[in-house]
């Protein structure tokens, strides 16, 4: 249990996903202008991340022992993709008030690279399922603080007299290096 | 033989994946109204939310659930037409409205208390002694109309809000955003409208704005039809009455009245 609660606050202080290993980029930056979305995106990402994990264990252990290990990636995109759309089909029909709350963010999911990132990093430590699921809802907290986080940073640029030319995607930029900065704080901790 | 084995789990992966999509796809099939497409596709899709609802798309369902044909302000008497069409009922018509700024004191105009250099906003501005023109229910001009405006119909020229008509789509969110309730949406015949709200004393106004309404009901007394009333110390007039001749805005003595 204490092994297992070490994965998790290491995958959402140590390596932070966004903001030390840069993972996830494209939707961190498109998803945390407001902090109601950013929490709802969080939430299907710490959803389809533990889920990816769970199908995808068993599908290196198949390519494992065909010793065909080399085309996990392929593997994993074909799997996590089909995933998330069948997760988009079941919520379309039994859960239609959250399927419009997400709206394109589900979709969005299959192309985040966060998603195959915890996949492949849970192979290469050697983690086994039970540790893998803890370290894959680990890295959705930490996707979810990074997005929480910046939300708030974001919310106070847009209310600052900042010079012309940095507004708008220059300033986000400025800032989310900042925010990464300052996690790199972290770095280097073991327990 | 090797390279079979990857071929073979891949095909098997791919089928795999195909197949539990297709069944599943089949088994939580959504049932969608054709109608509902057809709505969605004659709405604007400005999403502006006039209507009531939180966008085109919510709105669209509501039109098929039964909701009236004629609440898209954007749309107008065509959108409500076509609506009424699609869903077999009789056409209620829309009347298009537009958004109208109820001041015209500009910097040149009116004087200002103080220099303002904080947040670049109108809401912000306004909680400094009401703003820093010295009229204290004008214009603000920081523009905060003009940043919700989905059609960027509004444009700030010299710290007054001017609505570009040939733009303006009449959704009504500026409506909601001045913090001195400036603008009101209008009907689109009507072409004559009293462009200021002050409600001080004819006196005060005089001394502060040299285009504000001081409230001497000139206008009132010369309309043909009794549109025109004088209340709160500025001329309002009445849309229902105004069939836009024109008069009251060459007798009003301070060009407070102004042709659209």
């Amino acid at each position: 249990m204490k092994e297992l609660i070490i994965i998790i606050i290491t995958a959402v202080f140590v390596n932070n996903v966004v903001l030390s290993q840069f993972m996830g980029i494209c939707a961190f930056l498109g998803v945390s202008k407001q902090l109601k979305s950013s929490i709802g995106m969080g939430g299907a990402v710490i959803f389809v991340m533990v889920c990816a994990t769970a199908c995808t264990y068993p599908v290196y252990l198949l390519l494992d022992r065909f010793e065909i290990t080399y085309l996990r990636t392929v593997a994993f995109i074909l799997v996590i993709a089909m995933f998330v759309q069948l997760i988009e089909i079941v919520m379309k029909k039994t859960m239609p008030a959250l399927y419009r709350a997400l709206g394109v963010y589900l979709p969005l999911i299959t192309t985040n690279c966060a998603v195959l990132g915890v996949t492949v990093a849970n192979i290469d430590e050697g983690y086994s399922f039970v540790q893998s699921l803890a370290n894959a809802f680990g890295t959705g907290l930490a996707f979810t603080l990074a997005l929480v986080l910046f939300s708030g940073v974001r919310a106070r640029i847009q209310d600052s007299n900042i010079p012309e030319t940095f507004k708008g995607v220059p300033a986000t930029l400025i800032a989310a290096a900042i925010v990464s900065l300052s996690f790199m704080g972290f770095s280097g901790m073991a327990f | 033989m090797s390279y079979l084995i990857p071929i073979g789990i891949f095909a098997a992966l791919g089928a795999v994946s195909g197949v539990l999509l297709t069944v599943v796809s089949r088994v939580f099939a959504v049932k969608t109204d054709e109608r509902l497409e057809a709505v969605n596709e004659a709405l604007p899709q400005v999403n502006c939310g006039s209507c009531g609802y939180s966008g085109c798309a919510d709105y669209a369902g509501a039109v098929i659930k039964g909701a009236p044909c004629n609440l898209c302000r954007p749309g107008g008497a065509a959108v409500s037409a076509r609506l009424s069409e699609i869903m077999g009922v009789a056409d209620e018509g829309a009347e298009k409205l537009h958004a109208f700024v109820r001041c015209k004191g500009d910097c040149n105009k009116t004087t200002h208390k103080y220099t303002f250099g904080g947040v670049n906003s109108c809401a912000a501005c306004n909680k400094f002694y009401n703003g820093s023109k010295t009229c204290t229910s004008g214009c603000l001009g920081y523009g905060d109309c003009a940043r919700v405006c989905p059609q960027n119909a509004i444009s700030i020229r010299d710290r007054i809000a001017v609505v570009d008509y040939n733009k303006c789509i009449g959704c009504g969110l500026c409506v909601k955003e001045c913090p001195n309730g400036l603008i009101a949406l209008r009907p689109e015949g009507q072409r004559v409208e009293v462009a200021c709200s002050s409600a001080d004393l004819g006196k005060i106004t005089r001394n502060i704005c040299s285009v504000g309404c001081i409230g001497c009901g000139i206008c009132a007394k010369s309309c043909p039809k009794g549109a025109v009333k004088v209340e709160n110390n500025h001329a309002l007039i009445d849309s229902s009455l105004c069939v836009s001749c024109g008069i009251c805005k060459v007798k009003c003595p301070v060009g407070a009245i102004v042709k659209i």
